[in-house]
C-alpha cells in the first residue's frame, strides 16, 4: 500500500517547539486519515531546526463506498422540511427517497451512496486547514502576502513543502495543494552551510538518505545519540567525565542538523568560583556541557560545545570562539560571585522593605519577619536551637539579593549556603538557606537538620496561611503559586523525620501574624487541616496505601498530628488486612446499618449507655462486657500511641459481635429491650471510634 | 573591494567595518540613513524603523545608530559594558523571502566565513513594552557569541504590521571585537591606522563612558528630569492633538514632531531608571506611559502621506 512523505520546511524553529510540533503534525494528520476512513500502518514523525517530516506508511490508495442511510421527514410534512432534507441528501426528488414504516407515522429515508476517493484527493484536502491551522505556542506572518488579512501564520517563515503519495516500487505522485503561494511538490534543501543546494526526493527511504548525504540527520534521536556518544569520547580521551544533562541535550539536538562536538578549555583561575555557578554559566548562556574529573568528582577547566558544522579548519575558529564568550561570560560571573562575597547576607536585608512578596502580603521584609517569628516558634518542637533557627530564618532568604541569584534564580539557596559559609555562620544556619525550600516535590530529598526543618516548616507554612487568609486558594489545576507542593512538603518534613508536631497550633500562630498586620480573617484555620488531610490522602494513594482509611481517621475530629494520623492509618491498613479485622468491620458496619434504620424510624438517636438490668441474654452480656474491657485497652493503648495494641484489643471485640448478631434479634418485640439493644450496638460504634471512624471505611 | 586599502578593511578598523556594512546593503536597495539627532535607548526607536514600520508602503533603510543605555555604563572599567554604543539597523519592509540569506551575506562582507564559523539561529522573541511592539525572530550567533537581532516585527507601536517588516540590528562593537580579535572595547582600532596615526575606541570614548557614568548614577538632576518628562509627555499629546487636519481623526500633520517627544521622554525615563530615583512599582507606570505616547503617535502615523494606504 501507498505511503505518505510530508515536509514542511521553514526558517529556524525553536528548539522547545519542535519535538511537540512534530507530534502535532503526526496527531492530526493520522487522526483525520482515520476520520476518513483511511486506516494506515504507521505513521512517524520527525523535526530539525528547519523542517518538520512525517511518513506515514500503509494508506489505502482509495476510500472504500459508503452507505449511508438518512431519515427524513415524516409523510406530508411541510414543503420547507421537505425541500431541506432534498438539499441535504442531495436527492433531485422525493421519488429518489424510500419509505420507512413506522407506527408513529411513516417517514422518508435517503440512501445516500458516497463512491470512495482516491486517497491523493482526500489528502490534497486535508493537508491545507491542518497546515494552517496549525496549533504552534507562538506564531507570526512575514513577507509580501502580510499586507492582506488571512495569510499563513507559521512558527517562523515556511519556504517549501514536500507532499508525495505512492508505493513503493512507482515514482510517486504529488499531492496537489498549494498555501499562500507554496505549491506542495518534491524539493527540499539540506544543510544551510554545508550542502544547501536543492535536493529532488521521491519517498521517505530517499529523502532520509538524501539528506543525510546533504548533512542534515533528521531523526532528533540519532542527533541527541550522535551529542551524547561524542561528547563522552571527547571528555574521556582526556580521562576526564562528560557531566550529563538530559535538558541541555535535548535543547541542542534542537539546534543543529549536523551536530559536531568540540571541546573547548577556560582558565584554571575560574575553578574558585562554585561549580555549581560555572555550570550555570554555561549551560544557560552558552548551551554547552561541563566536564568533570572522576578522580576529584569536580569540574574540571574543559567544555564540550555542540556546533552544527564540520568547519574547513576542524572546528579551530570555533572553538577559539566560544572559548572567548565563555571567558567573558565566567569573568562575569567570577566578578559577581567576589563582589557578593564582600557584602554580608544580613546588610542586604535592608532592600527587602521594597521588595513587594504579593500585593496583599506585604514586602518581603515583612515576610522574613514572620517566617523568623513562625521559625523560633516551632524550633522547640523539632528539637531546634532557638537561637540557630532564629538566625537561619533571618538570613534564608538574603541570597535573592546578590548577583549571582539574580543571574542565576534556579541557583537560589544553594548561594546562600555558600555565602552564609564564606561569612562563617554555623553549619546548620548555612545548610538552611538552601534546605528550607526543600522538599521540592514528592521525590525531592527530605532536610533532616532541626534547624532546616524549622525554617522549612516556617516558610511553608506561612506561606499556606497567607495565600489562606486572603483567600487565594488552589482551584482544579490553578495552583500558581505552588500552595500544593508547600503542603506535601510540609507533610513529609513531619512524616519522614517523625516529628510530633501541632499543626493546628502552628498554623493558628501563622495566620495570627497574618491578621495582626491586616491581611484577611482570623477563622480560615479550620480550613487548612482539610487541604492537609486532602494532600496526605493523594500521597498515600501515590505510595499505594489506601485513602478510606485517612478519612476514617480525620473524622474523628482534632487529628492535626499528621504522624499520629499516619500512624494510626497504618495500623488500621494492617489490622483491616486479618480476618478479625474484615468481620470487626463488617460487623460494626451492621450495626451502624441497623442504627441508621431505626433512628431514621424513630427519628431519635440511641446514645447514653444501656442498663445492665435489661439484658436478657448472654450474649448481650458478653458483649457489653467485651466493649467494657476492649474500649478501656484500646483507649489506654491509644494514649500510649501504641496502635497496634489498639487494633489487637478491637480484635477482640469481634466474637462478642459476632456471637450477638447470630444469637440475638436487636428489634424485639418489647420496646424496652430494643432501646437497650441499640443502644448497645451504638456501643460497638462508639468504642471503634478509639482508633477510627468505621463507617468512612470503604468495602 | 580588492582596491580597499588595508586600513578600511572590516577586521582591521572599526570605521572600514561600518562602511562595509553600509555599502552591502545599500547594493541591497536600502536607502543608506545617518543616525537620528537625539537620544535613544536602541535602533529600533529611530522614526525610519518605529514609524516606517507601519503602513503598506515599501520601505528599505539601514543606519547606524548610537544608543544610549544609562544604567549599562560602568565609568569605562567593564571590558564590553558601555553606557553608549552603536547598533547597526537595517529594516526591510515588506521582509523578503531570502532576508537571511542577505544576512549571512552581510556576515561576509565584514569578514565572517560561514565555511569556518558556527552561525546559529537561536530563538528570541522581541518585545518593547515602551513601543508597543513585538515581533518573533532569533538572536544570531556566532562561535557561541550573540552578534544580531533578527526579528519579524508583527506590531509596533501598538499597530499591526501589515505587511511585516524584518529587521536587523547587529551589536557593532562587539562584533568589531570578535572580526579584529580584541577582549576590550576600549581595544578596538577605530581608524585602521599603525603606530602614532592609530586611533583606538578608548581615545574616542573611554573618557566619556566615566563622565556619564559619575552624570547618570550620581549626579543627573532627577528633579529637572521629572520635569523633562512630564513635559515631553504633554507636548506629545498637544502635538498629537494639534496635527488631525480639520480637527478631524481622518489626515495627521505632525506625526514626526509629535513621536520625537515619545523618544525624549522614553530617554528621561531611562536617565532617571539609572539614577535609580524610579520604584518598582513606579517604574512600570512610567513605561505605560511612554506606551501609551507610542501607541498615540503609531495611530496619527497611519493617517499620514507616508503612513496611510494609498
Amino acid at each position: 500500500m501507498p505511503d505518505l512523505l510530508l515536509e514542511l520546511f521553514s526558517e529556524e524553529i525553536p528548539a522547545r517547539m519542535q519535538a511537540k510540533a512534530a507530534d502535532d503534525l503526526r496527531r492530526l494528520v493520522t487522526d483525520k486519515l482515520v476520520a476518513e476512513g483511511l486506516v494506515y500502518d504507521g505513521a512517524k514523525a520527525f523535526a530539525t531546526p528547519r523542517r518538520l517530516t512525517l511518513t506515514v506508511h500503509g494508506i489505502p490508495a482509495r476510500q472504500s463506498d459508503l452507505k449511508t442511510e438518512r431519515r427524513g421527514p415524516k409523510i406530508g410534512a411541510p414543503d420547507q422540511a421537505v425541500q431541506g432534507f432534498l438539499k441535504a441528501t442531495g436527492l433531485k426528488s422525493l421519488d429518489e427517497a424510500t419509505i420507512q414504516k413506522d407506527p408513529k407515522g411513516d417517514f422518508y429515508i435517503a440512501l445516500i451512496e458516497k463512491p470512495g476517493r482516491p486517497t491523493l484527493d482526500v489528502l490534497a484536502e486535508i493537508l491545507p486547514p491542518i497546515i494552517r491551522t496549525f496549533p504552534w505556542p507562538k506564531s507570526m506572518r512575514w513577507g509580501e502576502r502580510s499586507a492582506k488579512s488571512g495569510s499563513l501564520n507559521w512558527v517562523r517563515p515556511l519556504h517549501s513543502i514536500i507532499a508525495t503519495f505512492g508505493i513503493e516500487t512507482e515514482e510517486p505522485d504529488v499531492v496537489k495543494f498549494s498555501i499562500d503561494g507554496i505549491e506542495a511538490g518534491q524539493t527540499t534543501r539540506g544543510h544551510r552551510f554545508m550542502a544547501s543546494a536543492e535536493i529532488s526526493v521521491r519517498r521517505f527511504d530517499d529523502y532520509e538518505a538524501k539528506l543525510k548525504a546533504a548533512k542534515v540527520v533528521l531523526d532528533p534521536q540519532a542527533r541527541k545519540d550522535i551529542i551524547l556518544a561524542d561528547a563522552r569520547t571527547l571528555a574521556q580521551a582526556q580521562g576526564f567525565e562528560l557531566v550529563e544533562d538530559q535538558v541541555l541535550l535535548d535543547e541542542v539536538s534542537g539546534l543543529v542538523e549536523w551536530p559536531v562536538a568540540l571541546m573547548g578549555s577556560f582558565d584554571k583561575e575560574f575553578l574558585s568560583i562554585p561549580g555549581e555557578v560555572i555550570r550555570a554559566t554555561i549551560r544557560n548562556n552558552q548551551k554547552c556541557f561541563v566536564v568533570s574529573d572522576p578522580k576529584t568528582g569536580k569540574l574540571t577547566n574543559k567544555f564540550i560545545l555542540t556546533a552544527n558544522i564540520e568547519a574547513t579548519d576542524g572546528g579551530k575558529v570555533i572553538v577559539a570562539g566560544n572559548e572567548r564568550v565563555i571567558r567573558a561570560r565566567l569573568s562575569d560571573a567570577k566578578f559577581f560571585y567576589e563582589t557578593d562575597l564582600k557584602t554580608r547576607l544580613e546588610s542586604r536585608l535592608k532592600k527587602f522593605d521594597q521588595i513587594v512578596f504579593h500585593e496583599k502580603l506585604g514586602t518581603q521584609a515583612d515576610r522574613v519577619k514572620r517566617i523568623e517569628k513562625l521559625a523560633a516558634e516551632i524550633a522547640p518542637l523539632v528539637k531546634a536551637d532557638v537561637e540557630k533557627t532564629r538566625r537561619a530564618a533571618h538570613l534564608a532568604k538574603a541570597d535573592l539579593l546578590t548577583e549571582v541569584v539574580g543571574e542565576f534564580p534556579e541557583l537560589q539557596g544553594l548561594m546562600g549556603k555558600y555565602y552564609a559559609q564564606a561569612q562563617g555562620e554555623d553549619a546548620s544556619v548555612a545548610a538552611a538557606s538552601e534546605e528550607h525550600y526543600k522538599p521540592q516535590g514528592p521525590t525531592d530529598r527530605v532536610p533532616t537538620d532541626p534547624v532546616s526543618i524549622a525554617v522549612a516548616l516556617a516558610d511553608k507554612l506561612d506561606t499556606l496561611s497567607g495565600f489562606w487568609a486572603i483567600n487565594e486558594k488552589p482551584t482544579g489545576s490553578k495552583d500558581p503559586y505552588a500552595l500544593r507542593r508547600a503542603a506535601l512538603g510540609v507533610i513529609r518534613l513531619v512524616i519522614n523525620n517523625e516529628i510530633r508536631f501541632p499543626l493546628a497550633q502552628v498554623s493558628q500562630s501563622a495566620f495570627g501574624s497574618h491578621v495582626t498586620a491586616g491581611y484577611g480573617m482570623g477563622d480560615q484555620v479550620v480550613d487548612l487541616l482539610p487541604f492537609f488531610a486532602d494532600r496526605l490522602k493523594v500521597q498515600l494513594r501515590d505510595q499505594g496505601a489506601r485513602h478510606d482509611l485517612v478519612d476514617a481517621v480525620f473524622s474523628l475530629g482534632g487529628q492535626d498530628d499528621l504522624l499520629m494520623v499516619v500512624r494510626r492509618v497504618e495500623a488500621l491498613g494492617k489490622f483491616l488486612e486479618t480476618d478479625d479485622g474484615k468481620n470487626l468491620l463488617a460487623g460494626t458496619k451492621r450495626a451502624s446499618n441497623i442504627l441508621s434504620i431505626e433512628e431514621k424510624k424513630d427519628k431519635r438517636a440511641f446514645e447514653g449507655a444501656p442498663d445492665p438490668s435489661l439484658y436478657k441474654l448472654d450474649e448481650e452480656k458478653a458483649l457489653a462486657k467485651a466493649i467494657d474491657q476492649v474500649g478501656r485497652e484500646a483507649g489506654a493503648a491509644v494514649v500510649k500511641e501504641d496502635f497496634a495494641g489498639a487494633m489487637t484489643a478491637m480484635a477482640k471485640l469481634r466474637p462478642a459481635v459476632d456471637a450477638f448478631f447470630d444469637k440475638v434479634k436487636v428489634n424485639d418485640d418489647e420496646p424496652k429491650v430494643r432501646e437497650n439493644r441499640l443502644k448497645l450496638l451504638n456501643e460497638i460504634r462508639a468504642a471503634t471510634r478509639a482508633v477510627a471512624d468505621f463507617s468512612k471505611i470503604e468495602g | 573591494m580588492d582596491a580597499l586599502p588595508d586600513h578600511m578593511r572590516p577586521e582591521r578598523s572599526f570605521q572600514g567595518f561600518i562602511l562595509a556594512l553600509q555599502r552591502f546593503w545599500a547594493e541591497q536597495g536600502c536607502v543608506i540613513l545617518q543616525p537620528y539627532d537625539m537620544e535613544m535607548g536602541a535602533g529600533t526607536f529611530h522614526p525610519a524603523t518605529t514609524l516606517r514600520a507601519l503602513g503598506p508602503k515599501r520601505w528599505n533603510a539601514a543606519y547606524v545608530q548610537p544608543s544610549r543605555r544609562p544604567k549599562d555604563g560602568r565609568y569605562g572599567e567593564n571590558p564590553n559594558r558601555l553606557q553608549h554604543y552603536y547598533q547597526f539597523q537595517v529594516i526591510m519592509k515588506p521582509s523578503p523571502p531570502n532576508l537571511q540569506d542577505l544576512y549571512l551575506k552581510s556576515l561576509a562582507a565584514i569578514g565572517i566565513d560561514s565555511a569556518l564559523h558556527d552561525i546559529r539561529f537561536v530563538e528570541d522573541d522581541w518585545e518593547s513594552p515602551t513601543l508597543g511592539a513585538w515581533g518573533l525572530g532569533w538572536e544570531c550567533w556566532c562561535d557561541g557569541m550573540e552578534v544580531s537581532q533578527f526579528t519579524y516585527f508583527q506590531q509596533v507601536a501598538g499597530v499591526e504590521c501589515a505587511p511585516v517588516a524584518g529587521e536587523l540590528t547587529y551589536g557593532l562593537e562587539r562584533l568589531a571585537m570578535y572580526v579584529q580579535g580584541v577582549d576590550r572595547v576600549y581595544d578596538l582600532n577605530f581608524n585602521g591606522r599603525d603606530g602614532d596615526e592609530r586611533v583606538t575606541y578608548g581615545d574616542v570614548y573611554l573618557q566619556a563612558e566615566q563622565e556619564y557614568s559619575r552624570h547618570n548614577f550620581e549626579h543627573s538632576d532627577s528633579e529637572m528630569l521629572f520635569k523633562q518628562f512630564t513635559m515631553a509627555e504633554e507636548a506629545c499629546k498637544k502635538y498629537l492633538d494639534a496635527g488631525w487636519k480639520d480637527g478631524k481623526r481622518e489626515a495627521h500633520l505632525m506625526a514626526l514632531p509629535a513621536y520625537d517627544q515619545c523618544i525624549k521622554a522614553s530617554h528621561v525615563f531611562n536617565l532617571l531608571d539609572a539614577r535609580g530615583v524610579i520604584s518598582v512599582t513606579e517604574r512600570a507606570n512610567y513605561i505605560a506611559r511612554v506606551r501609551e505616547l507610542a501607541k498615540a503617535c503609531g495611530d496619527a502615523w497611519v493617517h499620514t502621506e507616508a503612513g496611510r494606504a494609498v
